[in-house]
C-alpha cells in the first residue's frame, strides 16, 4: 500500500491534481476481482467490445483487436456479456465452450 | 493608527460594510434570518455598483456553499454570510470547502435550530459545524464583527495556512443591536487585505487542475493528516494579524480576551455578547475585593488548549457558560465545557473544580443577575470543594 506513494507532508493539499491526464497513472485494474480472457483464434474483431468498454481497456491496433489494458480493466464483464461470437472450439484460455471473451477468477 | 469615522451601527451593517471595503470577487448567499440585514444591505452595495463583486442569489444555502467552492476554486476572494438552519443546510459542503483549503470567508449571525421554530440566537448552529474544519473566531459586539471579517480574510487567505474562517456574532443582540463603531477608510482596508494571491486557480488554462477529485484508501488519510496539521499553524498567524490590526486601528486582537486572571482564583470562560455582561459583573466583583476572573475565548477553532491551561490551570473553580447543548454528552454539557475539560485533563489539571452553566438558548436573556449567582456558586465550590451538579441551568424555569 505504501510503496512509492507520498506521505501526509508531501502531497498535494486538498487533493489537488496537477497534473492533467493523471488518471491513467492510477490503475484501477488493482479492483478486479474478475478477469476478461480473451481468444484470439476464434475473435472476428467485430470491436462490439471496444464499443461497450466503460473504461478504453481493449486495444485496437491497425483495426484489429490487440489485447485488454489490465492496468486499467476494472472486470465488469461487460466486454463478455456483449461478444456476439459463439466458439466452435473449447476457448483457448479457459477451455469452455461459449464466447470469444470469458470471465474467469483473478484468484 | 489611521483617523477612523465612528458611526452608529448594528453588528449586520458592521459585517455588510467590511464586505463592500473588501469588495471581493464573488459573494454567494441567501438570506436567513438574523443573518439577512447582511447580505440584503451588501446586494444593495453590488446594485449601486459600490463593489466589483459577483454576486450569486441562490435558491438555497447548499448552493451558496458549492457556488463558494466553485468561485474560490476558479480563483476568487469569496465570501459568504448565514445563520442556523442555513448553516446546517450548508454542511455537506462546508466539508469540501475546508477540505480543499478554500479561504472562503462567512460570517455566522448565531441563531438556534429549529424546531421549534426560533430566529433568536444560540451558539448551536455554529457549534454543530465546529467539526467541519473552518477556523471559528467570535464576536462579542458590532465593532469585534466588523474587525473580525477584515482579519478573517487575512487569516484566511495566509499562505502557510488557506482554510475557511466562520466569522461569528450573536443574532440580535449584536446583528441587530446598534452601537458605537469606528469604521475604517476603504483604502485602509485595501491596503490591509491586500489583493488575493492564488495558489491553486481552474481559470489557470496553462497549469491545468483536478481540484476535488477522487481520493482512495491510499491517499485520503494523508490529506486528512495534512488538514489538521494547518490547525496548528494557524495561532501565530492569528495572533501576527491581529496585532498589526492593532497598530492600525488601535485595537488588538489575540485568542482571548481576559479580565483579572493574574490572580484569579475563581473564573467565567464564556463567548461572544455575554462576555460583555459578565465583564461588567466580574468588574464590580473584582472591586469588592474577589479574585474572580473573565476569559473570553475569540477563537474556537482551533481550540486554544494549552493558552486555556496557562490561564485556568492554578483556579480553584471554573464555571463555563455554553449558548448550546452538545446532546447526549456527559450529563448533557456543551461544547465549551467539553473541550475545556478535556484540555485540562489533557494537562493534567484535573483537580480544577469546574461546572457548566447552559444558558440563554433560543434568545432566553441572560443578566447581571444570572453571572452573580454564578460566581457566588463558584464561591460556594471553592470554600466547600465539592463540585456539585456538573451541568447546570441559568434562566430556565425549574
Amino acid at each position: 500500500m505504501s510503496e512509492g506513494l507520498l506521505n501526509w507532508k508531501e502531497v498535494c493539499p486538498g487533493g489537488t491534481v496537477t497534473e492533467p491526464g493523471s488518471s491513467v497513472a492510477y490503475h484501477t485494474g488493482t479492483w478486479r476481482s474478475m478477469r476478461p480472457v480473451h481468444d484470439m483464434e476464434q475473435c472476428t474483431h467485430c470491436m462490439i467490445c471496444w464499443v461497450y468498454c466503460p473504461d478504453m481497456a481493449i486495444i485496437v491496433e491497425d483495426g484489429r483487436w490487440k489485447e485488454i489494458d489490465y492496468d486499467h480493466c476494472k472486470g465488469c464483464g461487460i466486454c463478455a456479456e456483449v461478444c456476439p461470437v459463439k466458439i466452435k472450439q473449447p476457448h483457448t484460455v479457459t477451455g469452455e465452450m461459449g464466447k470469444v471473451i470469458q470471465m474467469v477468477s483473478e484468484i | 493608527m489611521v483617523k477612523q469615522k465612528i458611526e452608529a451601527r448594528d453588528g449586520a451593517k458592521c459585517v455588510a460594510e467590511a464586505m463592500r471595503q473588501i469588495d471581493p470577487d464573488v459573494v454567494a448567499a441567501y438570506p436567513i434570518t438574523p443573518q439577512t440585514a447582511v447580505v440584503q444591505t451588501f446586494s444593495n452595495y453590488v446594485a449601486d455598483g459600490l463593489v466589483g463583486t459577483e454576486f450569486v442569489a441562490v435558491e438555497s444555502e447548499h448552493a451558496a456553499m458549492s457556488a463558494c467552492v466553485g468561485a474560490a476554486s476558479a480563483g476568487g476572494r469569496v465570501m459568504t454570510a448565514t445563520a442556523a438552519n442555513g448553516l446546517a443546510l450548508m454542511w455537506e459542503i462546508l466539508y469540501i470547502a475546508a477540505s480543499m483549503h478554500l479561504p472562503i470567508v462567512m460570517t455566522c449571525v448565531n441563531r438556534a435550530l429549529s424546531a421549534p421554530l426560533n430566529i433568536h440566537c444560540d451558539h448551536s448552529d455554529s457549534m454543530g459545524a465546529r467539526d467541519a474544519g473552518w477556523i471559528q473566531l467570535f464576536a462579542e459586539n458590532p465593532q469585534e464583527a466588523y474587525d473580525n471579517t477584515i482579519q478573517a480574510i487575512r487569516i484566511a487567505e495566509h499562505l502557510d495556512l488557506r482554510m475557511p474562517v466562520m466569522s461569528m456574532q450573536d443574532g440580535f443582540i449584536t446583528g441587530h443591536g446598534v452601537e458605537r463603531v469606528a469604521l475604517l477608510p476603504d483604502e485602509e482596508v485595501q491596503r490591509f487585505v491586500g489583493s488575493y494571491q492564488t495558489t491553486y486557480s481552474l481559470l489557470d488554462i496553462d497549469n491545468p487542475l483536478t481540484m476535488g477529485a477522487w481520493d482512495f484508501y491510499d491517499y485520503y488519510f494523508e490529506h486528512k493528516r495534512q488538514q489538521t496539521a494547518a490547525f496548528s499553524r494557524a495561532f501565530p498567524i492569528i495572533e501576527a494579524v491581529g496585532k498589526e490590526y492593532g497598530e492600525l486601528t488601535g485595537r488588538s486582537y489575540g485568542i482571548f480576551d481576559t479580565l483579572g486572571m493574574e490572580d484569579a482564583e475563581l473564573a467565567i470562560v464564556v463567548l461572544a455578547s455575554t462576555a460583555g455582561t459578565a465583564r461588567s459583573v466580574v468588574r464590580q466583583a473584582r472591586e469588592e475585593g474577589l479574585k474572580v476572573g473573565l476569559i473570553k475565548p475569540r477563537v474556537f477553532r482551533p481550540f486554544p488548549h494549552t493558552q486555556f491551561v496557562e490561564l485556568l490551570g492554578n483556579c480553584r473553580a471554573v464555571a463555563v457558560m455554553d449558548r448550546s447543548i452538545s446532546f447526549g454528552a456527559m450529563d448533557g454539557a456543551g461544547p465549551l465545557y467539553l473541550e475545556l475539560a478535556a484540555a485540562l485533563f489533557a494537562h493534567g489539571c484535573s483537580d480544577v473544580k469546574m461546572v457548566d452553566y447552559i444558558y440563554g438558548l433560543g434568545g432566553r436573556d441572560i443578566l447581571p443577575g444570572h453571572i452573580e449567582q454564578v460566581i457566588q456558586d463558584l464561591q460556594s465550590i471553592a470554600r466547600t470543594g465539592d463540585r456539585g451538579e456538573l451541568v447546570r441551568y441559568l434562566g430556565l424555569r425549574e
